[in-house]
C-alpha cells in the first residue's frame, strides 16, 4: 500500500502543470461557476466558515510552516497573519447578506418614471497569486474576498515560502469545495500556463517587475487587474514629537514586522540634520530592549525569505557608497539567512539601498536642512504603498496629507492602517492599482451592474423622430432636470 | 503625425502645471467645468452643424447624444464637487483609540483621454469633465475618423480651457501609439476591444491603471407584450437601434431575440415606426445618420454578401455609396455563424432570431461576450429576476434601451469582453481619483504588548485586542487575568 501511495504521489509530482492543465483546470472551475454554485449564499458562507475552522484546528501547523519558511515568531505569525485572516472571515460573514444587496440608484427627469439599483455580481473565475512574505494572509485574504462575491478561484501561492504554499494546497483542499476554490503549487512555469489563461479577474501581490508582466498577460484577455505592489515607505520625523513613543513604533514596525520584508513596512527615514543623532540613539536604545544585545540571532525577529534576497540585502550592504555610512549593525550570517538590524546614515541617492525597495532589515536615515524639504523629497519618488509622518505640528500634517501622493498614509504610527478594516489597502502608480480588505475586497472581486427599471407609461414624445424645433426645446428641458423648464416648453414659453 | 519634441515638451509642461498644484484647487476645478459649460452653449450652432456634416446627425440627436449630455454632466459636477473632493470621515474600533481615520481623494496626475468617433464630442469631453473634476491634467486624443469635430477642438479648447492644463493632440493610429509610449497616471478610452487590447498592452509597461470603455453584440429580448404595450417598446427598440448613430453606438441595439410566434408582429411594427421615423427612400431619409466612412460602410455591406444572411432581409437592405447611408435593414434568422452574428455590427443592420421559449434567450445571450448593454422588453417579474441573475453585462434595461445612459447615478461601464472600469455622475470622479487612506493617532496610550520582545501575556492581549474583546484586554493589562497555557 506504501509502495501504491508512493507511486501516485511520484506520478502527481512529475505531472508537469503546463498549459493544457491550466486551460483544463479553468473550464472545470467555469463550469462549476456557470452552473451557478458558486452565487448563493449559503455556498458563500459555508466556504468562508470552513476556512475559520481550517484557521482554528490548524494554527500550529500554520505557525511551523510561517517558521519554517521565514523564521517568523508565532506572534508575528498569529497577529499579522492567522488573527488577520479570521477577522477578515469573521466580518465577511457578518456583513455578506448586506454587501450581496443592490444599491438604490437615483433617477432623474430623464428617465422618469423609472427605478435604478446597482447589483454586484460576481465576475467569474478569479486568479489570486500571493507573495512569500506573508504566504497565509496574502494568499487567503484575497481568496476570502473572492469567495464572498461569489468567484470562483484559484490560488497560486509563493513558491519562495514552500512549506506555507504546500499547506495551503493541503488545507484549502480539504476545508474548501474543491469543484470551485484550487491551489496551483509552482513557480515560473506553473504561474506562465495560468497566466495564459482568460480569467475574469486577476488579484497579484508581488514586484513591480512582475506585476507589468501580469497586466501585460491580463490585457491579452481584457481582464481587469489588482496590483498590491510594493514601493519604498518613508518615515518623515518631525523633532515636535514624542520620542520615545515614536522610536518604538518605528524600530516595531521596521524589525517586528517580518524584520523589514514587508511591503507597507518603513522602507527609509527622513529627519533633520540636527535631530538625527537623537533620533538614532533612540532606536539603538529600542533595537536593544525588543531584541537583545544579540539582535541578528534573537529568537523575535524573522529571517530573510531567501536566498536570492539575502544576495541582495548583501549587495546593498557591501556597496561602496556606502561603506562607512553603517552606524547600526551590518552583520550577516548566510548559512542561516540572518542579517542584523542596520542603520545607515546619509547614504547617497545613487547607492543601492536608496534606489530600490530595501524589503529587509536595513534602514537608511535620510537627513535634511529644514523638515520640510522631506516632502520634497518624497515627492521627487515614486508613489510608495505608504507614506508615514510622525510629528505633532498640525501644519506639517495637512502640508503632508495633502501634498504626498501614497497608497495609504499614517500619522505617528507606522502599517497599522492595514489593520482597519474601513480603510482601502491598496497602491497608486508604481505601487500598485485597486484596492481591498473589508468591503473593498467583496467590492475588487465583484461586477457592479447598472439595472434601470423602467415601464411603458409616461413616453415622451421628444425621444422620437420626425424631429422638430419644439421637441428639441423640450429634450434641452428634460436634459436640464427642470421641472419648472419642461412645464414652460410644453406651454409654449422658452 | 505630430512632432515628438512637440509631442514631448507639451506632456512635460502638463507635468510642470501638475506639479505646481495648480489642479488641486476646488476654484481651479470649477472654472474649467464653467468653461466647458460656456463651450457648448456659445459653439452649439457649430456643434450641431459639424455633427451633421461630419455624421449626418440631426440637432436633437446631437443634442440628447452630445451637447446635452456634456451639460448635464458639468452641471452635476459643479453641484458635487466640492461633496466629492471633502474627506469621507469615519469612526474606528476602540481599540485603536486615540485615532481618526478619513479617505481622502486625490488626483492622479497626467491622464490620457482617447475619445471614439461616434460621439466625438462626448466621449472626449464627458470623461474630460470627470478628468478635471478630479483635479488632474489632461490630454486629449479625438478619434481622426471625425477629423472636423477633432480639428474643431483643438482649436477651441484652448480659449477656453487652461492650455497649460489640458491639451488636445490630434492624430491617427500613429500619434496615439506615440502618446502611449509615455507614462501616465491614468489612460481612459473608448473605442474597440481590438484596440482596447493594445491600450492596456502598453499601460502594462508603466503600471498605469485604465478604464476601457469598449462595446459588444447588445441584445434585447422582446418578451410578448400587448398591443398597448407593443407600439412604445417597438419605438424604443427602433430608436435604440437607428437612433443613435445609426446603429454605431457601444449601447446601441445589436440585434433582438423574439419568441418565433410573435416574431412578425413585432417586425411589423417596427417597419411602421422606422416609416414614421426616418421614411422608406434611401436616397431621402430623414433624421438619420451616415455611416462614418468607406471602410465601415464596406464592412457592412460585407455582412450581406453571404447569401443566407442576404436572404434573410425582410425590410430594407439599401445601400447609398454617394452619401454612406445605409437604410434601416431588418434581417430574420440570418445562420448564427454568419460574421453578422459574430461581430458587433455597429451599423443599421438588425438581426432578429426566434426561440421557441423566450427563455432560450438566456442561453443564447450566454454564450456569447458580455456586452456593454442589455435590454430585456418583459412584464415577467419572474423572468426579469432570471435574466439579472442569470446573465452578465455592463449594465441591464428593462423596457427600454439606451437611456440608462442619462442616469448620473449609475455606473456607465462594460465588463468582460465590453470593458472594464466606469463614468458617469460621481463615478468620473472617483475614476480619475486615488482614494488614499489617511490613519492618524496620537502618541499617548501606548500599548506596549505591540512591542517585541514577545510573551505569552502580549499574545493573549493582542489576541483579546483582535477579537475586540476589552474587557478581558482591560483584565490582563490590569494583572487581573493570567494568559492560560500556549
Amino acid at each position: 500500500m506504501a509502495s501504491d501511495e508512493q507511486q501516485v504521489k511520484n506520478s502527481t509530482a512529475t505531472a508537469v502543470f503546463d498549459s493544457d492543465a491550466a486551460n483544463s483546470l479553468v473550464k472545470d472551475l467555469r463550469s462549476t461557476f456557470l452552473a451557478g454554485k458558486t452565487k448563493s449564499h449559503e455556498w458563500r458562507l459555508s466556504q468562508l466558515k470552513s476556512l475559520l475552522k481550517m484557521l482554528d484546528e490548524n494554527d500550529k501547523q500554520i505557525c511551523d510552516a510561517l517558521f519554517s519558511d521565514l523564521g517568523k515568531h508565532e506572534m508575528e505569525a498569529y497577529i499579522h497573519e492567522i488573527a488577520m485572516i479570521r477577522n477578515s472571515c469573521k466580518l465577511a460573514l457578518k456583513e455578506l447578506k448586506d454587501w450581496m444587496k443592490p444599491e438604490k440608484a437615483k433617477t432623474n427627469l430623464g428617465t422618469f418614471p423609472s427605478s435604478a439599483e446597482i447589483v454586484p455580481e460576481p465576475f467569474g473565475v478569479v486568479l489570486v497569486i500571493s507573495a512569500w512574505n506573508y504566504p497565509l494572509l496574502l494568499s487567503v485574504d484575497p481568496v476570502i474576498g473572492a469567495i464572498a462575491a461569489g468567484n470562483a478561484v484559484v490560488l497560486k501561492p509563493s513558491e519562495l515560502a514552500p512549506a506555507m504554499s504546500s499547506l495551503l494546497a493541503k488545507l484549502l483542499g480539504k476545508y474548501l469545495d474543491n469543484s470551485a476554490i484550487k491551489v496551483v503549487e509552482g513557480a515560473v512555469p506553473e504561474t506562465t500556463a495560468l497566466l495564459e489563461q482568460k480569467w475574469d479577474k486577476i488579484f497579484y501581490t508581488g514586484n513591480g517587475r512582475v506585476a507589468r508582466v501580469v497586466m501585460a498577460a491580463a490585457a491579452k484577455n481584457l481582464t481587469p487587474v489588482v496590483l498590491e505592489l510594493g514601493g519604498k515607505s518613508p518615515v518623515l520625523v518631525d523633532s515636535n514629537i514624542d520620542l520615545a513613543v515614536t522610536a518604538k513604533r518605528i524600530v516595531a514596525g521596521k524589525w517586528g514586522c517580518n524584520n523589514g520584508q514587508a511591503c507597507v513596512g518603513p522602507d527609509y527615514i527622513i529627519t533633520t540634520k540636527q535631530y538625527a543623532p537623537v533620533l538614532i540613539d533612540a532606536f539603538k536604545h529600542n533595537v536593544k530592549k525588543f531584541f537583545g544585545d544579540d539582535p541578528m540571532n534573537s529568537p523575535d525577529i524573522s529571517r530573510v525569505g531567501h536566498e536570492n534576497h539575502f544576495a541582495r540585502l548583501k549587495k546593498m550592504l557591501d556597496d561602496d557608497k556606502i561603506s562607512g555610512k553603517i552606524i547600526l549593525g551590518g552583520q550577516t550570517d548566510k548559512n542561516n539567512r540572518k542579517i542584523a538590524p542596520t542603520i545607515v546614515l546619509d547614504a547617497p541617492e545613487d547607492s543601492l539601498i536608496m534606489s530600490d525597495e530595501i524589503f529587509g532589515p536595513l534602514l537608511p536615515i535620510v537627513t535634511v536642512e529644514k523638515i520640510e524639504d522631506g516632502i520634497e523629497f518624497i515627492r521627487s519618488r515614486p508613489k510608495p504603498l505608504a507614506a508615514y509622518l510622525f510629528t505633532n505640528n498640525k501644519q506639517l500634517k495637512k502640508n503632508f496629507v495633502n501634498n504626498v501622493s501614497a497608497g495609504g498614509v499614517v500619522i505617528n504610527d507606522v502599517t497599522l492602517h492595514l489593520m482597519v478594516d474601513t480603510l482601502p489597502f491598496g497602491g497608486v502608480g508604481e505601487s500598485g492599482m485597486g484596492a481591498y480588505h473589508g468591503k473593498f475586497s467583496f467590492d475588487a472581486f465583484s461586477h457592479k451592474k447598472a439595472v434601470l427599471y423602467r415601464g411603458f407609461y409616461g413616453d415622451a414624445p421628444a425621444r422620437y423622430p420626425p424631429y422638430t424645433p419644439g421637441k428639441l426645446r423640450l429634450l434641452k428641458a428634460i436634459l436640464d432636470g427642470s421641472l419648472f423648464g419642461i412645464i414652460r416648453t410644453l406651454f409654449g414659453f422658452s | 503625425m505630430i512632432d515628438d519634441l512637440e509631442m514631448r515638451r507639451s506632456v512635460e509642461e502638463l507635468r510642470l502645471t501638475f506639479k505646481s498644484g495648480k489642479t488641486r484647487s476646488g476654484d481651479w476645478r470649477k472654472a474649467q467645468l464653467r468653461a466647458i459649460l460656456r463651450l457648448i452653449q456659445e459653439n452649439e450652432d457649430t456643434l450641431f452643424r459639424l455633427l451633421q456634416s461630419e455624421l449626418g446627425k440631426h440637432p436633437v440627436e446631437s443634442y440628447r447624444d452630445e451637447i446635452g449630455v456634456v451639460k448635464k454632466s458639468a452641471d452635476h459636477a459643479l453641484t458635487y464637487i466640492d461633496q466629492w473632493m471633502s474627506p469621507k470621515k469615519g469612526r474606528l474600533p476602540l481599540v485603536f483609540f486615540p485615532a481618526s481615520r478619513k479617505v481622502l481623494s486625490e488626483p492622479l496626475g497626467l491622464v490620457l483621454i482617447i475619445g471614439s468617433w461616434n460621439f466625438p464630442i462626448s466621449l472626449i469631453l464627458d470623461p474630460l469633465i470627470g478628468a478635471i473634476s478630479a483635479g488632474n491634467t489632461v490630454v486629449l486624443k479625438p478619434s481622426e475618423l471625425a477629423p472636423n469635430c477633432a480639428s474643431f477642438l483643438a482649436n477651441i479648447l484652448p480659449s477656453y480651457l487652461d492650455p497649460k492644463a489640458i491639451k488636445v493632440i490630434e492624430g491617427g493610429i500613429d500619434v496615439s501609439n506615440q502618446l502611449l509610449q509615455y507614462k501616465w497616471d491614468k489612460i481612459f478610452f473608448t473605442g474597440s476591444t481590438k484596440a482596447g487590447k493594445i491600450v492596456m498592452a502598453a499601460a502594462a509597461m508603466n503600471l498605469t491603471p485604465v478604464t476601457l470603455e469598449l462595446g459588444g453584440k447588445c441584445p434585447v429580448i422582446f418578451d410578448c407584450l400587448p398591443n398597448s404595450d407593443l407600439k412604445v417598446a417597438a419605438k424604443r427598440v427602433a430608436s435604440g437601434k437607428w437612433g443613435g448613430c445609426a446603429g454605431q453606438a457601444c449601447i446601441g441595439v445589436d440585434y433582438v431575440i423574439v419568441e418565433q410566434k410573435f416574431a412578425s408582429t413585432l417586425i411589423e411594427q417596427l417597419k411602421k415606426t422606422i416609416k414614421i421615423f426616418y421614411g422608406d427612400d434611401v436616397k431621402n431619409l430623414k433624421n438619420f445618420s451616415k455611416i462614418i466612412n468607406k471602410g465601415h460602410f464596406d464592412r457592412l455591406r460585407s455582412y450581406l454578401e453571404d447569401p443566407a444572411v442576404a436572404n434573410s432581409i425582410v425590410y430594407g437592405g439599401s445601400f447609398d455609396d454617394t452619401s454612406l447611408i445605409i437604410e434601416p435593414t431588418i434581417l430574420l434568422d440570418p445562420p448564427l455563424d454568419a460574421a453578422i452574428m459574430n461581430e458587433e455590427i455597429f451599423g443599421p443592420l438588425l438581426p432578429v432570431i426566434t426561440m421557441d421559449k423566450i427563455e432560450e434567450s438566456i442561453e443564447f445571450i450566454n454564450s456569447k461576450p458580455k456586452p456593454l448593454a442589455l435590454y430585456a422588453f418583459t412584464k415577467n417579474e419572474n423572468f426579469k429576476k432570471r435574466i439579472l441573475a442569470e446573465t452578465s453585462s455592463g449594465s441591464v434595461t428593462f423596457n427600454d434601451t439606451m437611456v440608462q445612459f442619462v442616469c448620473d447615478d449609475l455606473p456607465f461601464g462594460g465588463v468582460g469582453q465590453s470593458g472594464f472600469g466606469r463614468y458617469h455622475g460621481k463615478y468620473s470622479f472617483d475614476t480619475f481619483s486615488h482614494e488614499k487612506a489617511v490613519l492618524e493617532r496620537s502618541f499617548y496610550l501606548e500599548l506596549e504588548p505591540r512591542h517585541p520582545p514577545w510573551s505569552t501575556f502580549k499574545l493573549e492581549f493582542l489576541r483579546s485586542a483582535y477579537d475586540y474583546n476589552y474587557v478581558r484586554m482591560l483584565l490582563l493589562l490590569l494583572g487581573l487575568k493570567r494568559p492560560s497555557n500556549p
